[in-house]
């Protein structure tokens, strides 16, 4: 006998004046091999189509598809019915601004922050149509790789304590990334340059140290590895500073 | 009407690959540059791309000797001669810059480690020396239909990195970036392009974008089709906005690719980079047949052909049975646990989410799957559009035509930079000698439109016919007979319950109530133009009687030079009528390399000069 699942949906539609916030709720059989990415599409086809949510690669690999699922941040194409309860509950993320229903506005969010944390490779050096590349280490690559595979779906922001109290803080994925821009040799940022980025309580001093984040990363992520390399890091160049006039960075031309 | 307008020097419609790589050319030149997307830009279709993306580098011990040249004669070979050969010799040429240039920008390729290494192929183990002289370069893989391994890469996770690289020099520029905006119509004045319609999708509300220069980088039409690999976003939108203007052709739309590995049930897609890297097909009786079908290539030959033999086999009875019908296994297995962790690391990671496969130990159950839109906005080999000044086009929405009636596996990553990169110098130059004049009556014209449309669906003005059935009917038809073998009588039968189809799409109307970022109102906006895409489609194909790459009729099984070496161009002049005009234009003007046989694939080949019987 298949399970008859009772689905709890977030609704709210900023746009529609009548709209409360409420909880609707749905009734679905479970099929074999039933995900919460062909759950809600059936939701939405067969039910409510004004339903809201956002899926694009259904693959684990875009980073689309982020909610609150019965409580913790995750994937929602990528879960399976049957690694759940018969109630399930779905919220959307918080920290970022609602669209509507389950979908929340992701975008604008790593655009600024990626901004702010300038995520790209600072080099004075100008690009070579006719020489060879520069040469680098199989190992480096595979290492810039393993920060690189962030998806930036957001559950590890949503799942942080700082990031929900304070808006402006970076969170995980960014100082994640600015990891991998450390570990780059083409990055000519210095340490000074990278303390100005994320030396300060909306960045790597910001963290709490609750290891939610790296619990949710559906990529599996070292997120606690990087955060703890960072924040030594940034300690020691804080203490530096302390007794150094301000470095300047030299390697400002873009 | 309430809207906001806002003015650019190029829009792009799309921020996949192609779309920023031209935006950077343009911002590096100057220019204002607005990207619009269905999704933020890094959740574009691109970052789904795992295996790689090829330019003849040659610095692999198994690439040596490779070289632009022998990349074009591949191209042309993989493209059943049906491609612009121009555009292969450009793409050729420049895709080693764009590769070295996207390493510049940060791209962690995989480099060449120096000493002996072990590598697979058909399911057998062999060493190969990389040089000491190498080490450090950026290495390669094997991919389909190629002579030299060439396939650069960054683990299985190639697409992805490339995007978030061009996304941070697109951060790095200041361009601006506009996502979930949803493109709806070109705004032109029958002679040139001024920007769009749009429809914004966290408000729901219509704006207007007026641009010098519009792209269109919208990616492909893959969800025409029920069985796609393809992001659920890949609807043809750009396709539809082009077509729509009665100006601009839709070139081979009969093009379409399915890919060998779809996974059985979700045609979730595991890379060619599995069966490059050594992984083979396996029957039912957990034998190779590739190997008998394709003496010389095996699993490797190309796309076309592999899924072809697969579904030949399958016929034959060898497939696996399984409640979601027959399908044959890929064994990776043999390339070991540390192999498959890391350089397939997505396939391990998508085979035990989406499976419960664990591909060290475990057979992966695979099926063709569409794939691929080779067809696509019809453009010259500046990526201009036909019909219409400053429209231009580039990526997989793009007919720049590089792939013909078959694209080779990783000659799409790298059309996406390399054509971004050619297609951003003709937009810059466009832009330094544009005198365009924008006109708001025209936008507001648009608008109007748009809104009366918008008004009707919601009010249910004519009629009441569900979105998602018709979709759902749309897909079925597509898959069931315009699929991987096509023949006379299906193609007829396709083209005459997509005319009803289409009926029946002009008579949508809501069953929500449309307020705000409405997905429902999103669909049934784009209903009628996917229809007429897939009309374009199943009636270019019933009256292209030959096979063709991708294209192949039981009814017409020689490749006919004499008669068909030539692209169609399918227009959509007659706002009233239900079918497409379809015109035809020379495969390739200039024709370095003669069709002859590809290597591989055997077919019959009627040749050019061949004398007409009748
Ligand atoms: C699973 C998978 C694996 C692949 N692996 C490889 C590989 O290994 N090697 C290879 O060479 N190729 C591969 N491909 C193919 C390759 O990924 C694509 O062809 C390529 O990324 C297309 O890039 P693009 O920039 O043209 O379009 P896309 O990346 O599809 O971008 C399209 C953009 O247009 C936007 N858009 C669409 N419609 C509208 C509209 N109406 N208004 C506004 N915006 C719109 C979208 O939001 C998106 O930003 C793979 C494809 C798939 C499906
Ligand atoms: S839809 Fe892409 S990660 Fe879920």
């Amino acid at each position: 006998m298949s399970r008859q699942l009772t689905f709890h949906i977030f609704r709210f539609n900023p746009e529609d004046p009548k709209s409360e916030p409420h909880t609707d709720t749905f009734v679905l059989e479970e099929t074999p091999s039933l995900t919460l990415f062909i759950a809600l599409n059936k939701i939405r086809e067969e039910q409510d189509p004004s339903l809201m949510f956002d899926f694009a690669c259904r693959m684990a690999i875009c980073g689309s598809c982020g909610m609150v699922i019965n409580g913790r941040p995750g994937l929602a194409c990528k879960t399976l019915t049957t690694e759940l309860p018969q109630e399930i509950t779905l919220m959307p993320l918080p920290v970022f601004k609602l669209v509507g229903d389950l979908s929340v506005d992701t975008g604008t969010w790593f655009r600024q922050t990626n901004t702010k944390i300038e995520s790209w490779i600072h080099t004075d050096q100008e690009f070579d149509a006719e020489a060879v590349e520069e040469r680098m280490e199989n190992d480096l690559a595979n290492a810039i790789f393993e920060l690189e595979r962030c998806i930036e779906c957001g559950c590890c922001v949503a799942s942080c304590g700082t990031a929900n109290m304070r808006p402006d803080f970076v969170g995980a994925f960014a100082l994640n990334r600015i990891g991998r821009f450390i570990m780059d040799p083409r990055d000519k940022r210095s340490n000074p340059d990278y303390f100005e980025v994320v030396g300060t309580d909306q960045g790597i001093f910001g963290c709490m140290g609750l290891l939610a984040c790296e619990d949710v990363c559906p990529r599996e992520i070292p997120l606690q590895d990087q955060l703890g390399i960072l924040r030594r890091k940034m300690a020691f160049q804080g203490l530096k500073n302390i007794f150094k006039p301000k470095e300047k960075g030299h390697h400002r031309r873009f | 009407m309430e809207h906001e307008t806002f003015y650019t020097d190029l829009l792009c419609v799309g921020a996949g690959l192609a779309g920023e790589r031209v935006a950077i050319s343009a911002a590096a030149a100057g220019f204002d540059a607005i990207l619009l997307s269905l999704v933020p830009a890094r959740r574009s279709h691109s970052c789904a791309a795992e295996g790689g993306m090829q330019a003849a580098l040659g610095n692999c011990a198994m690439g040596e000797g490779d070289s632009p040249d022998v990349h074009f004669a591949d191209t042309v070979k993989g493209s059943d001669w049906g491609c612009d050969q121009e555009c292969a010799r450009i793409f050729a040429d420049t895709a080693p810059t764009a590769v070295r240039e996207a390493a510049y920008w940060g791209m962690p390729w995989n480099r060449v480690v120096a000493g002996k290494a072990k590598y697979w192929k058909g399911g057998e183990e062999f060493e190969a020396e990389e040089k000491k002289d190498k080490h450090g370069l950026i290495t390669a893989r094997a991919f389909g239909g190629t002579a030299k391994w060439r396939t650069c890469y960054t683990a299985d996770g190639t697409g992805h990195t490339l995007l978030y690289t061009l996304d941070n020099k697109i951060t790095q520029l200041g361009v601006s970036v506009h996502d979930r905006v949803e493109a709806v119509s070109l705004i032109h004045d029958g002679a040139n392009c001024m920007g769009c319609v749009a429809r914004d999708l966290k408000t729901g509300k219509l704006r207007v974008y007026l641009a010098k220069a519009t792209l269109i980088a919208t990616g492909g039409y893959g969800r025409l089709y029920s069985e796609t690999t393809n992001t659920v976003i890949n609807d043809g939108g750009g396709h539809i906005i082009a077509l729509d203007t009665g100006l601009v052709p839709f070139g081979n739309p009969e093009a379409v690719q399915f890919h060998p590995t779809g996974v059985v049930p979700t045609n979730i897609l595991v890379t060619e980079g599995c069966r490059g890297d050594g992984g083979t097909l396996l029957d039912v009786d957990e034998k190779r047949f590739m190997d008998k079908y394709e003496p010389a290539k095996a699993e490797l030959a190309s796309r076309d052909v592999v899924s072809r033999w697969m579904m030949y086999h399958i016929a034959q009875g060898k497939g696996v049975p399984s409640p979601y019908g027959d399908h044959l296994w890929l064994d990776i297995r043999h390339l070991g646990a540390k192999h498959i962790t890391t350089k397939l690391r997505e396939v391990y990671d998508l085979c035990r989410n989406f499976l419960g496969v664990d591909p060290i130990h475990q057979l992966i159950p695979v099926r063709p799957a569409q794939h691929y839109s080779m067809g696509g906005v019809r453009t010259n080999s500046d990526g201009a559009a036909y019909g219409l000044k400053g429209l231009f086009s580039c990526g997989e929405s793009a007919c720049w035509d590089m792939h013909g009636f078959n694209r080779l596996g990783g000659n799409s990553l790298a059309e996406t930079i390399v054509a971004g990169r050619h297609v951003g110098t003709k937009v810059v130059e466009f832009l330094e000698g544009a005198q365009v004049t924008l006109s708001s009556a025209l936008a507001d014209e648009g608008l109007a439109k748009m809104d009366e449309r918008v008004k009707r669906l919601v009010n249910r003005t004519d009629g009441a016919e569900n979105v998602y059935a018709i979709r759902d009917a749309m897909q079925k038809v597509m898959m069931d007979k315009v699929g991987i073998f096509r023949n006379g009588d299906d193609l007829q039968s396709a083209v005459d319950t997509l005319r009803e189809i289409y009926a029946q799409a002009q008579k949508i109307g809501l069953r929500s109530s449309g307020v705000g970022a409405n997905p429902e109102l999103a669909l049934a906006l784009k209903m009628p133009g996917m229809v007429r895409l897939a009309i374009c489609v199943a009636y270019g194909a019933l009256m292209r009687t030959e096979s063709r790459g991708c294209h192949a009729r039981d009814d017409y099984k020689a490749r006919n030079d004499r008669d068909w070496l030539n692209r169609t161009l399918a227009y959509w002049r007659d706002t009233q009528a239900d079918l497409p005009t379809l015109e035809y234009e020379p495969s390739t003007q200039v024709m370095y390399l003669p069709p002859g046989d590809r290597g591989y694939g055997k077919t019959e080949i009627i040749p050019m000069d061949a004398p007409k019987e009748d």
